[in-house]
């Protein structure tokens, strides 16, 4: 019910076997950008439980990537900081600054909630680059890439661009099975119950607050590893990435590729950033074309590109 | 004699200066069907919406089996063994009508906070699910997608979803809204059936079905009591003719 | 703080707070009656702010070029929601989020284009160009006084529009009950053209008035943008009365935080914000 069209999931997994050889053929540029794609794939793929799953629709989630990535770059001195650790501390700042967020923002609903998510991403925004010690509007460089030795043997060395592919490879394709479980349990039933009709849920006996709130810290958390991903990949964090427009370009990637399938936005993530690819060598003005874009797919194509290949599950709901 | 299940003392409800409904009294036992009639705009809604905590009452009292609960948000009154049906078809259309009732009857297990087995797998909350459809007429439609059934069987399913929070007391707005003969009889006979082991309270237009079923009624207008008793008694009292029965 | 000081920081909250109620009202005013959320609106300041840079420039007289550029607004406002905007009416608000979005990328772009990415000024128009004393040492911009005179001027003529006028009237039934007053005769399609015409003119004009004293640079619309959601959330959404209150409070709480708390001086506005949520999550005059 919750799955995305048959094709759809072909389709991933043919490019599964895709990503997982292409380093074989693909040049250094591409590979950078694949591994950029991938980790806006889970970036995506965590909104998509918020907005196509629950019904939650935040303007402001790139807060919780952003903290993340900061994190870690505040955590590296000029050790670098293992992975084993430095990773899972990371997301689970962001999953605290989730609970925080989520505890005022949950309160309000519909367009407040759009507006407030929005709001507080933009204070922590103008707070770290207003703020000499998160590096200001320059951000901060991180000296060197957490190391993954335990007991001295490394089974990745993320200096190598190579490897940071692979580890991102994996953990996109773990995020992408890990919500796909959540989704299917009880937990996820009831976030779908709420997406559909959040009145009927709470008079069938569901405190639908909590339920929203964890799922609220979860997203954040996968946005956190995200976020962490970033800081390693591009070696520099600045305030840009806690910013609206990465907000906002995470909600086109999970629209165009058709919310609430998981699988959706994570090509639509692909799709996104191989277009703004595209528009930008065209021409410098590549944003007109990508908003002329965006304001197309709204018009013309809602239920994202999935749409093409048939209705992705049922949806809609009986409201009172 | 048994305490009642549901209790209300003086119960009001204002909108600004619009009093809409003020000062209700009444009771409803179990094993038995309590209806509350009236014309609209009597306020019956926001009676049953106060009943189960969609509204919070501006004045007055709601007991449950003896327990204060006035004021208490939709999903703890839920929790405390009352099941509300909606006037409007209120079901989630694109599930399927099995999945409506394992949703409602998951709403029972201790915590949904469970987030790696499988949905599907809770036997009990199927088996209970299973029950609640089968209870309400519907046992054979459980694959079909809630969309696609017909208004009377949408209303059923809007029954077997509260019966599958396993409710003490049902509060039935307007059921039958919009069904034509045979299916309100189906429905007059699973109220039947459903007050032997519930306290039910019914909202209803339909009057046949109302003097079918009732064990009490109680006659709303502009917001009061106007009376409340028997269903004979009713029946005979100049007031309520005059009001509402009209001349039949 | 000395009583100069905190006079003039007091008018200038209060200068600040009425522009921003301009731009807000014209949010609130779009949502409230055509239950559309506008990302695009901090655009339409931005692009008030160009309109008097360069019809200026153009005409060579500010205050011939105000007029000017309201019209253009106008024109503006209606062609939009022609185009784009009235397809949104029945949408969910994740599409007019998306929507409006891209609008915002188009206008930064076009602007980009059109004016290059410098900052520009405009001279403050040479009739109010001077200061009046306030005190032996200090004086107060004219120019200042007259933005918030003009914005008092305009929120009272709103509020004369809304709730005194049947064009006020068939607004605020229209917000209510759209189908309503579309079976009362009454054409919903031009009205909401009219409502988003006057909700662009008016976050136009604010840049507008603004230009002057605020500078014209890229980017100026964003900030406005948010710190507009900011009033509507805190106001109330849909209500123009909680929109002056709340642009009054944020005006102030801005000016006064960045003088008495520098180090949190752009969180100021987030706090009072998050307070607010805190005691009322629908606004302080927010409808259920």
């Amino acid at each position: 019910m919750m799955e995305a069209p048959r094709a759809l999931r072909v389709l991933l997994g043919l490019m599964l076997i895709g990503l997982l050889l292409f380093p074989l053929v693909g040049e250094r540029f591409y590979i950078q950008y694949a591994t950029k794609i991938m980790i806006m794939a889970i970036f995506a793929m965590s909104l998509d439980l918020l907005v196509g799953y629950t019904g939650l629709v935040s303007l402001g989630h790139a807060l919780f990537y952003g903290v993340a990535g900061y994190a870690l770059a505040m955590a590296g001195g000029d050790a670098a900081p293992s992975l084993w650790w430095s990773l899972p501390v990371a997301m689970l700042v962001s999953a605290l600054v989730a609970l925080v967020v989520g505890a005022l923002v949950l309160r309000t609903s519909g367009i407040y909630f759009i507006m407030v998510t929005l709001a507080f991403a933009q204070m922590m925004y103008f707070f770290v680059r207003d703020s000499e010690y998160f590096g200001g509007s320059d951000g901060i460089y991180l000296n060197s890439k957490p190391s993954m030795s335990i007991f001295g043997w490394a089974p990745l060395d993320l200096g190598n661009q190579l490897h940071r592919y692979y580890l991102t490879l994996a953990l996109a394709v773990a995020t992408y099975l890990l919500l796909r479980a959540v989704l299917r349990s009880a937990f996820g039933r009831v976030l779908i119950g709420i997406r559909d009709n959040e009145p009927r849920m709470r008079s069938l006996g569901f405190p639908t607050f909590r339920y929203k709130l964890a799922c609220f810290v979860l997203a954040g958390a996968l946005a956190g590893l995200a976020g962490y991903l970033t800081a390693v990949q591009d070696g520099i964090m600045n305030p840009e990435q806690l910013g609206w427009h990465r907000s906002g370009e995470a909600l086109v990637m999970v629209i165009l590729g058709g919310m609430g399938t998981l699988a959706g936005p994570a090509l639509g993530a692909g799709a996104l950033m191989l277009l703004e690819l595209q528009f930008s060598i065209w021409t410098k003005y590549w944003q007109l074309l990508l908003g002329g874009f965006i304001i197309a797919v709204v018009l013309f194509l809602p239920g994202g590109l999935g749409s093409i290949f048939g209705r992705r599950r049922g949806g809609g709901a009986g409201h009172g | 004699m048994a305490e009642a299940a549901l209790r209300t003392e003086a119960l009001s409800r204002s909108f600004g200066g619009l009093a809409a409904v003020s000062g209700v009294s009444l009771e409803c036992r179990s094993g038995s069907v309590h209806a509350v009639i009236g014309p609209n705009g009597a306020g019956k809604t926001t009676l049953i919406n106060m009943l189960s905590g969609d509204l919070a009452p501006s004045a007055g009292r709601i007991e449950l089996f003896g327990e204060d609960v006035t004021g208490l948000p939709p999903e703890r009154v839920s929790q405390r063994g009352v099941g509300r049906s909606y006037q409007k078809t209120n079901i989630f259309l694109g599930f399927s009508a099995f999945e409506n009732c394992r949703l409602a009857a998951q709403s029972r297990l201790p915590s949904s906070m469970r987030l790696f087995r499988r949905a599907e797998r809770y036997h009990e909350v199927n088996a209970a699910a299973a029950r609640a459809l089968a209870a309400a007429g519907l046992g054979d439609r459980g694959d079909m997608r809630a969309a696609a059934l017909s208004h009377g069987e949408q209303r059923q399913l809007e029954i077997a979803m509260t019966l599958a929070t396993a409710p003490r007391v049902l509060l039935l707005d307007e059921p039958l809204a919009g069904m034509g003969a045979e299916e309100s009889a189906r429905m007059v006979a699973l109220i039947r059936a459903l007050k032997e082991r519930h306290a039910v309270l019914l909202v209803e237009h339909d009057m046949d079905a109302v003097f079918a079923v009732a064990d009490v009624l109680t006659v709303m207008v502009n917001g009061t009591v106007l009376a409340s008793g028997r269903p004979a008694e009713i029946r005979a009292n100049e007031d309520v003719r005059a009001a509402y029965l009209g001349e039949d | 703080m000395d009583f100069p000081t905190f006079l003039i920081q007091l008018l200038n909250g209060v200068q600040y707070g009425l522009l921003l109620f301009l731009i807000a009202s014209g949010l609130t005013l779009i949502f409230g009656i055509m239950g559309v959320i506008n990302l695009a609106h901090g655009s339409f300041y931005m692009v008030g702010a160009y309109l008097a840079f360069s019809l200026t420039e153009l005409i060579g007289n500010f205050w011939l070029a105000l007029p000017a550029g309201i019209a253009l607004a106008v024109l503006l406002g209606i062609a939009l929601e022609w185009l784009l905007i009235r397809h949104l009416y029945r949408r969910d608000h994740l599409y007019q989020v998306l929507l409006t979005y891209g609008l915002i990328l188009v206008f930064e772009e076009l602007r980009s284009i059109l004016f290059g990415d410098d900052v520009h000024g405009i001279a403050v128009p040479a009739l109010l160009n001077f200061s009046i004393p306030l005190t032996d040492t200090l004086s107060y911009p004219v120019y200042r006084l007259a933005m918030s005179g003009v914005c008092l001027l305009l929120a009272a003529g709103m509020y004369w529009l809304i709730a005194r006028t049947r064009l006020g009237m068939t607004i605020r039934a229209g917000a209510v009950n759209r189908e309503m007053v579309q079976a009362l005769g009454i054409n919903v399609g031009l009205l909401y053209r009219l409502v988003f015409a006057l909700g662009v003119a008016l976050a136009a004009f604010a840049g507008m008035l603004a230009a002057p004293v605020a500078s014209v640079y890229p980017g100026m619309g964003n900030q406005v943008l948010i710190i507009s959601f900011v009033v509507i959330v805190i106001g109330g959404i849909g209500s123009v009365k909680g929109a002056l209150v709340a642009a009054l409070l944020i005006g102030l709480a801005d000016v006064f935080g960045q003088v008495v708390f520098p180090q949190i001086a752009g969180m100021t506005v987030y706090l009072v914000m998050a307070a607010v949520l805190l005691w009322r999550p629908r606004g302080l005059f927010g409808s259920a």
